[in-house]
């Protein structure tokens, strides 16, 4: 089931030749949490998210999505083990339409429904109802990030805010049990990061979409959004974990505030 | 502005001047005494980096009156695009289709019709891989040559028909891709355009040296030809002969006919292939491809084996045009397997507009129709038709028809503009 999914990381090391960019970093996120980590620029979370994503390889450490070794399974597959992610520099397809890009998120699901391609180059009945079922999917999760009347419009041209939210319907188009989010509120306007707060929590909820409720792994600076949000916060600093607890135990934490809050945090 | 304007044109007339003055402008000719000597041109240099000058100035000129208007020009230009292209394509088919019955049509424009189909069926095989799915592959000819001679080969030595020939030599075309592909596809950009070449080197290289089974450079004569479905053409209309079983009159012309509609058949069907795919999963996963690798895989899209699918496709089709080729010659070595094909069909692709269907078959008939044109040129043949591309993509940088026309829309499809589209990065 949807619930129940844990994400385990266990000591975790990633280095590139003589930088340790992780360092045995251990902590769960809880089926049913948004779990954000946090850390100042540098501090290790993008190489942390990339480790989980099956885009690097750990160096050491176990990363276990349920009962699946993420660490073990090549980069393509992590998705289809229910892991989605969006990226800290948006990676949009820019010369596709934003029901292209949702559309290509259901590859498996349309590939496998299509006969890998064959059935659906000669007609085959399956397709086009599995091709409906898509597009109904992606126009739910294009009404719930506000972009429905923007649906035939190349990506590329979308304001900033709009490829933010594009690349999370995006990613909730693959049906993940685990969503990961590098810092999807960088650049938005505070009424924006509002929206996204609303967003984030109603994809933990399930109640976007129609979709079912999925965990949320968070980077991200705008303490904000954090605060709000977050059921966990993991705080990174040097590679590091240096506090990990509920916000109210993070905005108390010394070493946190030691390391990065005391400068940005007003409250 | 101005001075800046100059200075570019200036530094224009100089590289010019470099290259022509070798070129053109030392010639060497007979001396009354015998011997060769040495003739200055230099009139024509001077007129040439002149014309240079100018060029440049004017298209630097252009360019600035241009500017202001970019946002909504292209818009423009797509409209109008769209609208006439809803009938250009419909009407170069019945063009097509009706070519060898409209009057003034002989033996000249039908050759010249199968020289073009067949180079727009390579581009559109070539444009799955570039076109589609950003590979740059810059050994396509390779896929050719083995489509060529793997007909030539199973035809003469097991006697096989053209029809059963054909969609073997196709597979074995497209198996090649995928044996190649391999290897290589995990490589990007550069590095995988160097790659292919490479491999289209080789290829041409062995079938110039493996003479015990392709007659090395002497190449393959007698490839049998086409029958109509088991007809023969003949000249001599004896029973069994297509002339005799219609009750006509036997005419060479009628061969060419046939060949004619063949690579036309040919040529839609790659085209329908392609058009159909790009609808489905797999040609949204190869455009996805092409426009980011990275993202693409955070989806849960196998990079190396959709990239594969591609790369075999393109090969099988260029496989079928080259039985096509060999059974149209029935001549074949490894001449007319050479880079320079290679770099053709790619200008094709890319002058007619990566990923456009229409786009590319209009810059087939110009490249490869354009070029027969321009034979009364003779010398100046080259020159003229290389100004020709270089206009087209300054006019055009995304080519003929840049814009990319979405495959599904809730509402109205609109075309997406060119600078927009990614162009793959491997
Ligand atoms: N591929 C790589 N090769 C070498 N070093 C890397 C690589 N990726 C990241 N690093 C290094 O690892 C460290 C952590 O980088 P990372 O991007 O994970 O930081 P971050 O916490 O995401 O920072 P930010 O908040 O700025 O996004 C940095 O010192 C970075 O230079
Ligand atoms: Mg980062």
């Amino acid at each position: 089931m949807t619930q129940g999914t844990r994400l385990v990381v266990d000591a975790v090391t990633m280095r590139f030749g003589g930088l340790t960019a992780v360092d045995g970093v251990s902590f769960t996120a809880e089926p049913g949490d948004i779990t954000a980590v946090i850390g100042p620029n540098g501090a290790g979370k993008t190489t942390l998210f990339n480790c989980i994503t099956g885009f690097y390889r750990a160096s050491s450490g176990r990363i276990m999505l349920g009962e699946t070794a993420l660490h073990r399974l090549p980069g393509h597959r992590i998705a289809l083990a229910g892991v989605a992610r969006t990226f800290q520099n948006i990676r949009l397809f820019g010369g596709m339409t934003c029901l292209e890009n949702l559309l290509v998120a259901q590859h498996r699901r349309l590939m496998a429904a299509s006969w890998f391609g064959i059935g659906a180059v000669l007609g085959l009945s399956r397709y086009p109802a599995a091709e409906r079922e898509a597009v109904e999917r992606a126009r739910a999760w294009l009404e719930a990030t506000d972009l429905l009347d923007r649906a035939d419009d190349a990506a590329g041209s979308l304001p900033y805010g709009a490829q933010r939210r594009l690349e999370i319907a995006r990613a909730m188009c693959t049906g993940p049990r685990l969503l990961c989010l590098d810092e999807p509120a960088a650049g938005l306007n505070p009424r924006e990061s509002a929206a996204l707060s609303q967003l984030v929590r109603a994809i933990r909820d399930g109640t976007a979409a129609g979709a079912d409720p999925c965990s949320v792994l968070l980077i991200e600076h705008d303490m904000g959004v954090v605060m709000g949000i977050s059921d966990k916060i993991v705080v990174l600093d040097h590679g590091a974990r240096i506090a990990m607890g509920t916000p109210a135990e993070i905005r108390a934490d010394p070493n946190v505030i030691a390391a990065y809050l005391g400068e940005d945090e007003p409250a | 502005m101005n001075g800046a304007a100059l200075k570019d044109a200036t530094l224009c007339a100089a590289v010019a001047a470099v290259l022509f003055v070798p070129v053109v402008g030392l010639r060497t000719a007979p001396g009354p005494t015998g011997p060769l000597r040495i003739e200055p041109h230099f009139g024509i240099v001077a007129v040439l980096v002149g014309l240079v000058l100018l060029g440049r100035l004017a298209i630097i000129a252009w360019q600035a009156r241009r500017r202001p208007t970019a946002a909504e020009t292209p818009r423009r230009v797509a409209r109008v695009m769209a609208r006439s292209g809803r009938y250009v394509a419909p009407a170069l088919l019945a063009l097509a289709v009706l070519l060898p019955f409209l009057p003034g049509t002989g033996r000249y424009e039908l050759d010249l019709g199968i020289l073009v189909l067949t180079y727009v069926m390579l581009g559109w095989g070539l444009n799955i891989v570039v076109g589609l799915a950003g590979l740059l592959d810059l050994g396509y000819v390779a896929f050719y040559a083995v489509g060529a001679y793997a007909y030539a080969l199973l035809a003469q030595e097991f006697g096989l028909s053209f029809w059963v020939c054909l969609p073997l030599s196709g597979l074995i075309a497209g198996m090649w891709g995928v044996l190649l592909g391999f290897p290589v596809l995990r490589l990007r950009g550069d590095y995988l355009a160097i790659v292919t070449l490479g491999f289209g080197e080789i290829i041409r290289i062995v079938l110039l040296n493996w003479t015990n089974l392709t007659n090395g450079p002497n190449g393959i004569g007698g490839i049998p030809r086409p029958s109509f479905f088991g007809l023969p053409f003949s000249s001599g209309g004896e029973p069994g002969s297509f002339a005799h079983f219609f009750g006509i009159e036997p005419s060479p012309v009628q061969r060419v006919i046939f060949l004619y509609y063949l690579i036309l058949a040919l040529a839609l069907l790659t085209n329908w292939v392609s058009i159909r795919l790009r609808r489905q999963p797999l040609g949204r996963a190869w455009e996805a491809l092409r426009e980011d690798e990275i993202a693409a895989r955070a989806l849960g899209i196998n990079v190396r084996n959709t990239k594969l699918t591609a790369f075999a496709l393109g090969a099988t089709f260029g496989g079928f045009a080259g039985a096509f080729f060999a059974t149209r010659q029935g001549f074949i070595s490894p001449e007319s397997f050479t880079f320079s094909e290679s770099a053709i069909i790619l200008a094709i692709v890319v002058l007619g507009g990566l990923g456009s269907q229409l786009g590319i078959a209009i810059s087939a008939l110009v490249m490869i129709g354009g070029f027969e044109l321009f034979r009364g040129l003779d010398e100046w043949r080259m020159l003229v038709f290389g100004m020709a591309m270089v206009v087209i993509m300054v006019v055009k940088p995304r080519g003929l028809v840049g814009d990319r026309t979405p495959t599904i829309a809730l509402g109205t499809r609109k075309a997406i503009g060119g600078g927009l589209v990614g162009q793959g990065q491997g």
